[in-house]
């Protein structure tokens, strides 16, 4: 393709006004062969829209890749369609042009096939190598990595002499380097090696083990020994580096588990902790929180991001209010009885999972999940981080510190304390106790709403969602030191941590029954937590 | 304290009203049929469950429009199981020794039907089961109208081959159906040449909720070179972390497929789909299915439960199969008796919703033909593939311990669980 | 101090002779329960209104077994103040045992037709029996067993925990750690214990078909009888000196350490005679329900207990009795009568009586009877223990 065709094209796909030629008669016949095709014979019409439309075929292969691609039954013209919104955004592709006021039964979706999704992703990676979105190179690059061939090496050739980034030009240069490992002789080989060293795509690290295989009979696969045991060298660099980044791995996610663990285990520290009450209802209050999300959701339909901000303090408010009337209508019967606060709390929690079970049905409720917190930040091919998993352990991290902050610092925090450690001398000092038992207790349960905010995103919403959480957070609080804050977080953090280390290791389930042991022993040792509360009303 | 006490008095008073309305209500139904509806209405299973009850009370309402039964009304009979095991062996004795049902609609995990088994088998009642499970079990008493692993996990895996997968992960919730389910799966990869190597199996606790070293490892299992899927025998609440795991680490369905057995329309319907689309699930049902049979089912269900948005599932379709079938025994023996019900349930044909006939063989399992069906974006499934009526296969035959078995409830075998080999019925 | 007695309630201070009127009554009960009932099942054919069903007697079984259950925490929570949430592990360990005595019975008669391997091995295809399966098929050493297991834990469990003074919620919460990790082991098949299915189908006890009438009248029987006797033995300590001692460390653990008493030996060996109990419980529930699963082991049941418990009045023993009997009563008629709303009933019930009734529904008899002079100076027990227990670690 000259220059000047290319240029062209590039008007064309900006403008959108298409020159009438041969090609794009041809690129119009195939693309109207999409509306026609079986599903069997998708990839092949697939490969053929590409082949004759280049670039001014990528809109109409990433609106079909992303389940967008739909045609008007009356002419067959071709539109992308976002149903996530109401009403639906529908595109005309052709003249990228939006379409207002037509009823989506107008229009037949496409339907595609895992096959045709990995040949879309194979031909519109070829395409995407001169994409101007760095991202979109590298994502390309990377896709052509796993199936390159020898015929692929004039365009990788071209895409890596105007490239400048780092990233894309590793991965260029190993896609030129990988069909060399085949062809090539000893010396291409060993060259080829060196624009491999350090490079983690899975792609690279099987062909350099099959390098160091043998065959049926004993004798290597690879003939020549210095490109043997030069694999042999890059793989090490490429396994220690490995073993770093799975390291890395693990950490994360100790620390998101503990995250989860934390959100749990905080608002059931205050109640818990601070109060004496044990609280059996707070993994209601928890799914409470979750519900209010998917509530706001439903009122919101469009606004997902908006939805879910406010989902935060709308989850805090109602969790709190339910909270308080828990407190007011029960718990204040009972202070200094904790053990009958289970038994009212436990009824509690039965007719709060029965009222929602009631109000919302028993089956989960589907709460979405805004676009900046799906998928995962990708710092290399072995190495990312889910975003659903980083914001939430920011946010259990903010939520700590605003805790820690208002305990600290405001009045309602010193009487808190006050009354914690000494009620009858704190309503001497004039502390108006039961006004503080309430606002306590309402501030535990609305920071059990706002995790339940969080969790919504990770996991179920539905009725049972509470009684999976309340154990764990009993073992979280127990664990750091009953009244004390950064016992909570030191030990969710910790337990968290532990239970990911396990986990490769002994499998899911023996290493929580291992972390439940460890709890077990090490109140023995320390019979009053990490952190003990020191004092005298420590002691009762 | 008198305050409580009359308000005692009140609690007392109510509880007594109630109690005789109560027995009023069960003293006058003696000129009805009553079904027996034993699904879990709270605890862990209610999620599932719950549909499963009002889609037998759907199927009591048509028939009784439609005339009843033999000329009685028939009597529907709830209770709650409670998701606990020894209250379903309860509860089973209850509605037969005590309201005296003619049959049990019931059931949905392996372990509350065990635990019905030797009181139904004890009391000789009959109880229809609609949820897919392991199979390895032969009750007279018992009709399976879900499907055993060779109607759902084996066709699947065949699907699978054809699309050139060659690497396998089992991922299943440490519990009897998945054990049994991979321990058959493994058995036909080896057969079909499969190296051990090639095959990871992992199990993960009821309700698991932290799935990221479980996914990571998937991931690093599949980026071995070679296609790589997931048979998914992940149960229940389970799923929905599981799958947004893996939507965030970025496993799409074209790298690596999960190919579930226990993710419906119902389950999806609480899931956001979009990270899904293209997983894919096998089922002897799919509510997209267009078929003249299935519209007017869903269209029945939805005026019922009146809600237009409630999706119909699999277990729904093994209800409505097993509730017409035994209608037609029942008409067929002229009786609700369990021996003349059993001997007429045999060979009883049924149209699937899905096209096709269901027929009742003499093992009390269905024949159904098996979809394949990947996810799409609005939570329904779009077949890609589907077989023609597999008969069920109770005992299996990949299975050492029970390649030998057989159940056959015609004259002259009526066993359970027949040795083909030694042609005994069990020990005897 | 001079409240300590009345801290205690209507319970032990009325106790001191063995024919207190409550176990009296109690006694009276059970014996009408143990001549009425087989009789009306057995004897009066089926269609007299006099008839009790079989189903009614399995179920009066389950209650009695549950009634015992309570009865164990109630010794070690009325008396001694010790919250277990991990109860049901002993239950459920004890119901174990039994339920491998029985699984062994079976024999051939399994599906598998294997005489050796209990049916789920033989589909997981376990080829041998794993070594803590052996004996068991002995009834004799499955007895022991059912005594031996869950002593020994409660044993190991107790004095760890007793001897480094781990009490309050400290040690509620690790016996819930306990029996949650007891139950994800279960939950795993490759333990061996049937995983979630646990153990089932069982077909006869010492040779008698469980399913006959006969078999179930007479474990019916040594419901009645475990309960009479765990009944009178537990009255029996609690009102010896070994129960005053355990009394004292209720109200004043400090004050009793200082004393001289060893705490944590008190402690501990309540805490065994407690989880026998439990474990009897168990072994008796099993055959009757027919099934037992790692549910068993779930903290919810074992919260569940506990709140029987409350129901009926802790620290008398007959209340930790009539409060079983009460809710799983309430529970299965609720579940039959209200499915759908059940749970509305039952929790409000607990809210209820735990506000209004804190002495549970023994402590409503105890009123009609004390009047107002027991409600006069009324102040909650535990609250004054909690107080006291301050004023015992101050002095």
């Amino acid at each position: 393709m000259s220059f000047s065709k290319r240029l062209c094209v590039g008007v064309l796909l900006l403008f959108s006004v298409c020159l009438s030629s041969a090609d794009d008669s041809e690129f119009s016949q195939k693309l109207a062969a999409l509306t026609t095709t079986k599903l069997s014979e998708m990839s092949a019409a697939v490969e053929d829209v590409a082949n004759t439309g280049k670039e001014q075929a990528l809109p109409y292969l990433d609106a079909l890749l992303n389940n967008q691609l739909y045609f008007r039954k009356s002419d067959s013209k071709l539109f992308r369609i976002d149903t996530s919104k109401d009403p639906a955004i529908m595109t005309e592709v052709a003249v990228d042009k939006k379409l207002e006021g037509a009823d989506t039964s107008d229009f037949k979706k496409i339907i595609i096939s895992n096959s045709v999704r990995t040949k879309l992703r194979e031909v519109m990676a070829r395409l995407q190598l001169a994409s101007s979105d760095t991202k979109l190179r590298a994502r390309a690059a990377r896709e052509m990595l796993g199936a390159v061939t020898e015929s692929d090496k004039p365009i990788l050739e071209e895409a890596l002499s105007k490239e400048k980034n780092d990233e894309v030009i590793a991965l260029l240069k190993a896609a030129i380097a990988l069909p060399q490992l085949d062809s090539g002789t000893a010396a291409q080989r060993l060259a080829a090696l060196d624009n491999l060293e350090g490079n983690v795509e899975p792609a690279v690290r099987n062909r350099l083990n099959q390098l160091l295989e043998k065959n049926a009979d004993g004798t290597f696969i690879e003939t020549d020994v210095a490109v043997r045991s030069r694999a042999s060298v890059v793989m090490g660099t490429i396994e220690s580096k490995l073993q770093r980044y799975r390291l890395l791995e693990t950490i994360f996610f100790g620390i998101s588990l503990g995250s989860v663990l934390l959100l749990a285990a905080i608002g059931l520290a205050i109640t818990f902790g601070v109060m004496g009450v044990i609280n059996m209802a707070h993994g209601e209050l928890i799914m409470l929180g979750a519900y209010t999300t998917y509530v706001i959701q439903q009122w919101l339909p469009n606004q997902l991001e908006l939805s879910l901000l406010l989902a935060v303090p709308a989850a805090f408010v109602v969790a709190g209010l339910v909270g308080i009337a828990i407190e007011r209508g029960v718990i204040r019967w009972l202070y200094g009885r904790a053990l009958e606060t289970l038994l009212a709390t436990f009824g509690i929690s039965l007719v709060l999972q029965q009222a929602v079970r009631t109000i919302f049905s028993p089956l989960n409720r589907q709460v979405a999940t805004p676009d900046w917190m799906s998928g995962s930040w990708q710092i290399n091919s072995v190495f990312s981080l889910t975003l659903n998993r980083l914001y939430i352990v920011v946010f259990s991290l903010i939520v700590f510190a605003l805790l820690s902050l208002l305990l600290k610092k405001t009045s309602l925090g010193l009487y808190v304390r006050a009354v914690s450690q000494n009620r009858a001398m704190a309503k001497a000092m004039g502390v108006r106790s039961d006004w503080v038992d309430a606002l306590t207790f309402g501030l535990g349960s609305g920071i059990a709403g706002m995790a339940g905010v969080a969790l919504s995103q990770l996991t179920n919403v539905g009725p049972n969602m509470g009684q999976a959480y309340i154990i764990d957070s009993f073992m979280v609080v127990v664990f750091g030191g009953v009244g004390n804050l950064w016992g909570t977080l030191v030990g969710s953090l910790a337990l968290g941590v532990a239970n990911k280390f396990l986990e490769p290791a002994s499998g899911a389930v023996l290493a929580k029954i291992f972390v439940l042991i460890f709890i077990i022993l090490f109140i023995q040792k320390r019979p009053r937590g990490l952190f003990p509360q020191k004092g005298r009303s420590a002691e009762s | 304290m008198n305050r409580f006490r009359s308000m005692l008095r009140n609690v007392a008073l109510t509880t007594a009203v109630s109690a005789s309305a109560f027995t009023a209500l069960t003293a006058h139904a003696a000129d009805t049929i009553k079904v027996g509806v034993l699904h879990s209405l709270s605890g862990t299973m209610a999620i599932s469950e719950t549909t499963l009850k009002d889609t037998v009370l759907m199927m009591i309402d048509e028939q009784n429009k439609a005339g009843g039964l033999l000329g009685k009304k028939l009597e529907p009979v709830v209770v709650d199981p409670a998701s606990n095991w020894p209250l379903f062996a309860e509860k089973t004795r209850e509605l037969i020794s005590k309201d005296k049902v003619s049959v049990i609609f019931g059931c949905w995990t392996s372990v509350s039907r065990k635990s019905v088994l030797p009181v139904i088998e004890e009391l000789n009642g009959l109880l229809f089961y609609p949820v897919q499970f392991e199979g390895e079990e032969g009750s007279k008493n018992v009709f399976y109208t879900g499907a055993a692993p060779n109607q759902q996990a084996i066709p699947a895996v065949d699907y699978l081959m054809k699309q050139g997968v060659k690497r396998w992960v089992l991922e299943g919730t440490d519990y009897v159906y998945p054990q049994t389910t991979n321990k058959i799966l493994e058995a036909y990869l080896k057969l079909k040449g499969v190296a051990a190597d090639d095959i990871k199996i992992n199990y993960t606790p009821f309700g698991f909720s932290d799935w990221q070293s479980e996914v990571a490892s998937i991931k690093k299992f599949g980026s071995a070179g070679k296609k790589t899927a997931v048979v998914s025998t992940v149960n229940g609440d389970a799923n929905v972390p599981f799958y947004k795991e893996l939507g965030n680490q970025g496993i799409k369905s074209d790298d690596i497929p999960v190919v579930a057995f226990s993710v419906g329309e119902e389950e999806l319907s609480g899931i956001d789909t979009k990270p899904l689309v293209g997983h894919l699930a096998a089922w002897n049902y799919f509510m997209s299915v267009d078929t003249p049979e299935n519209k007017k089912f869903i269209e029945t269900w939805h005026k019922f439960i009146k809600n237009p948005k409630r999706v119909t599932n699999d277990p729904m379709e093994a209800t409505y199969i097993g509730f017409k079938m035994w209608v037609q025994a029942v008409q067929k023996a002229g009786s609700t008796e369990t021996d003349k019900v059993e001997q007429a349930m045999i060979g009883q044909t049924i149209t699937n919703l899905t096209g096709g006939k269901a027929v009742m063989g003499k093992n009390h399992y269905l024949s159904k033909p098996v979809l394949i069906g990947e996810i799409q974006e609005d939570g329904q499934f779009a077949v890609v593939s589907q077989t023609k009526e597999v008969a069920g296969d109770e005992w299996s035959d990949y299975l050492p311990g029970s390649k030998d078995l057989i159940a056959d409830w015609t004259a002259p075998i009526k066993c359970g669980n027949y040795n083909t080999k030694t042609k005994t019925c069990g020990a005897k | 101090m001079q409240n300590i007695t009345s801290a205690a309630g209507s319970g032990w201070l009325g106790m001191r002779t063995r024919w207190d009127k409550p176990s009296v009554g109690l006694y009276v009960l059970l014996a009408l329960a143990a001549i009425v009932v087989p009789i009306c099942n057995l004897l009066i054919p089926e269609n007299s209104a006099l008839h009790i069903s079989t189903y009614t007697v399995t179920l009066l079984g389950k209650y009695l077994c549950y009634a015992l259950l309570a009865l164990a925490v109630d010794v070690i929570w009325g008396y001694c103040g010790i919250l277990s949430l991990g109860h049901g592990a002993f239950f459920a360990l004890g119901g174990y045992a039994m339920g491998m005595y029985l699984m062994r019975q079976i024999g051939d008669r399994g599906m598998y037709a294997n005489p050796l391997l209990p049916d789920f091995m033989v589909f997981l295809n376990w080829s041998e029996l794993p070594w803590y399966w052996h004996g068991v098929n002995h009834f004799a050493f499955a007895m022991l067993l059912v005594f031996v297991v869950p002593g020994l834990l409660a044993y190991v469990f107790g004095s760890l925990a007793f001897r480094s003074r781990v009490t309050g919620v400290y040690l509620s919460i690790i016996t819930q750690a306990l029996t949650y990790a007891l139950m994800l082991a279960f939950f795993r098949n490759a333990f061996g214990f049937g995983g979630n299915n646990g153990l089932t189908d069982f077909k006869d006890i010492l040779g008698f078909n469980l399913q006959h009438d006969g078999t179930r009248i007479v474990l019916y029987l040594l419901s009645i009888a475990a309960l009479v006797g765990g009944y009178a033995l537990s009255r029996k300590i609690v009102t010896s000196k070994f129960g005053r001692v355990v009394i004292a460390i209720r109200d004043a653990e400090s004050r009793a350490r200082f004393m001289g008493y060893r705490v944590d030996h008190y402690k501990v060996w309540l805490f065994v005679f407690s989880a026998l109990l439990a474990a009897v419980a168990g072994a008796l529930y099993v055959p009757q329900v027919g099934i037992i699963n790692p549910g068993e082991f779930s903290p919810l049941n074992s919260i569940e207990i506990v709140i029987w418990v409350a129901i009926g009045g802790r620290g008398t023993l007959y209340g930790a009795v009539i409060g079983a009997l009460l809710v799983n009563y309430a529970k299965t008629w609720f579940t039959a009568a209200f499915p759908e709303v059940w749970l509305f009933a039952l929790g409000a019930l607990f809210v209820l009586v735990t506000l209004f009734l804190p002495k549970g529904i023994a402590g409503l008899l105890a009123t009609k009877k004390q009047a107002l002079t027991f409600l006069s100076g009324k102040k909650n027990d535990s609250q004054e223990n909690e107080s006291k227990k301050i004023a015992g670690e101050n002095s």
